[in-house]
């Protein structure tokens, strides 16, 4: 595999070899002068057809630190504008000679139709309701921080579900790891045919809370909202939000999950996100080392791509040749 | 070279099978004892010396050196280790992967490093660790002590602190442990 499009692409041995090699990357960040020149004479490609900032950034930070350029197509100030089809925008920045794409869209399916179009490494950083596999694989390093390894442990998604492709990516990644997934969203907020997920349904948050081990909260995404679904957010915060009272019943070793952006006072209370559970800022930080991770993996480490190749346990003849 | 290094399925990797031990337990013991007297007699003693092993082969060495100069000086020179995959001049024509992160705790600006690897071949993986080096700052200067150094350098690069010269042809293999350096072969 030479792209990474869904997390439902990479088995568990997959998500655990690219967790288990994530502290390597975030070391970098750390050092004196934190760039390695890894993937020197690489391009990275950052085709944003959606407003995003730590994403964007992230890969951007994340490409930098591994001496990669990137090359940054703002949809809103390029030629997208004079009607140019993706295909174009594709064929045109891959003529400048790109090694990797990483795309953002509202259309599902717009990194897959890429691969066919481009010969670079396409990367989803988001496509529509479907998947955003970064933002899952540092949702589980940054769990795995805080809880050890997560099998048997029960992660509480609550939010909107339904347009979310934060929780599908994450649904994929955590019951991969053996975790078991609990979804909370009132029922107009969940997806089409939930059953046949591999989680378990609830409606009520504070019975689902009651036993869970992390609780991973989404963004109310009221720009892909066209009808009524919630019929008032200050409702909706009341029963499903992360109100101070329901974080402190949690106690203070649950950790708190939250993609970003925040909306302050819907999905999570206004002075929630400053407890210490609330993890953030550790999501953004290791978001940039799992970045760092990928692009490394898909640009980096071999012929064999991603993911890692098959390994073998063995000895050195020094440098292997 | 580390007894669990993990590297890419064939052409890369294989199985190392030993045809001769060229060294045992006790004579290692007593080659890391002399390298530590030669680093206390080069650098008169310990001041601004830290010892730094590279990943995964040198980790062992390093300790047990670290634990001689202890032995013998009465005090500990701080340690470290260097993964050097983001470092290599071979990333993208074989499978590299970063075994663990570098810890290096201390700035390195004005210090004495003491790099520290299990066997010096082509040189390629010390002069990879030389370039990660200058990421923690400027030492005044980098000394290198290898368990075996088996020939075959592809660069000018050479150990100052040696356990064993070992003459091997390019398609032989050296293991290094704590208890025995063996020469053999890869086996696919």
């Amino acid at each position: 595999m030479n792209h990474l499009l869904s997390i439902d692409d990479l088995t568990a041995a997959d998500i655990r070899e690219i967790l288990r090699i994530t502290p390597s990357f975030a070391e970098v960040a750390e050092r004196r002068i934190s760039k390695v020149p890894a993937l020197r004479g690489q391009t990275v490609a950052l085709l944003f057809y959606e407003d995003s900032t730590r994403t964007r950034l992230s890969f951007e930070v994340a490409a930098k630190r591994l001496s990669a350029d990137t090359l940054n197509v703002s949809v809103s100030t390029s030629s997208v504008n004079k009607g140019e089809s993706l295909r174009d925008t594709a064929e045109t920045i891959e003529a400048m000679g790109i090694d990797a794409v990483v795309v953002r869209h509202r259309s599902s399916g717009v990194p897959m139709q890429l691969t066919k179009w481009v010969d670079a490494a396409v990367i989803n950083a988001g496509d529509g309701w479907h998947q955003h596999p970064t933002q899952a694989l540092l949702d589980c390093f940054t769990l795995e921080q805080q809880l050890g390894d997560l099998t048997g442990r029960n992660i509480v998604i609550v939010g909107d579900i339904r347009h979310s492709r934060v929780a599908r990516s994450d649904v994929g990644a955590f019951t991969r790891l053996g975790a078991e997934v609990t979804l909370v969203a009132p029922p107009t907020l969940l997806p089409a045919a939930p059953d046949t997920w591999p989680v378990r349904i609830e409606t009520n948050l504070d019975r689902a809370l009651q036993r869970a081990d992390a609780v991973c909260l989404l963004r109310m995404q009221r720009e892909r909202q066209h009808e009524a679904l919630v019929p008032d957010l200050r409702e909706y915060a009341t029963l499903y939000g992360l109100t101070a009272q329901r974080a402190a019943a949690l106690g203070p070793d649950v950790p708190i999950l939250h993609p970003g952006p925040m909306n302050r006072g819907v999905e999570i209370a206004a002075d929630v996100p400053d407890l210490d559970q609330v993890l953030v800022v550790d999501q953004v930080r290791n978001g940039v080392a799992v970045r760092m991770a990928v692009l490394f993996l898909l640009l980096g480490s071999g012929a064999a791509g991603m993911p890692a190749p098959a390994l073998v346990d063995d000895v050195e003849t020094e440098d292997a040749r | 070279m580390g007894e669990r290094e993990r590297r890419g399925a064939p052409p890369y990797g294989g199985t190392f099978v030993s045809r001769a031990v060229v060294m045992d337990a006790d004579q290692i013991r007593r080659a890391i004892k002399r390298m530590a007297h030669e680093i206390l007699e080069s650098n008169r003693g310990l001041d601004d010396v830290v010892i730094i092993g590279l990943q995964t082969g040198g980790i062992e060495p390093a300790l047990h050196l670290v634990e001689a100069l202890e032995t013998i000086e009465g005090s500990r020179p701080p340690l470290g280790s260097v993964d050097v995959a983001f470092h290599r001049d071979d990333i993208g024509l074989r499978p590299v992967l970063p075994e663990a992160p570098t810890d290096i705790n201390v700035d390195l600006h004005g210090c004495t490093v003491i790099l520290v690897d299990d066997v010096l071949f082509t040189g390629r993986t010390v002069r990879a660790a030389l370039d990660a080096l200058n990421d923690f700052g400027r030492p005044r200067s980098v000394q290198l002590a290898v368990m075996v150094d088996r020939g075959h350098r592809e660069l000018p690069i050479r150990a100052d602190f040696v356990g064993k010269n070992l003459p091997t042809a390019r398609s032989e293999a050296v293991r290094v442990t704590m208890s025995a350096v063996e020469i053999g072969s890869m086996q696919k």
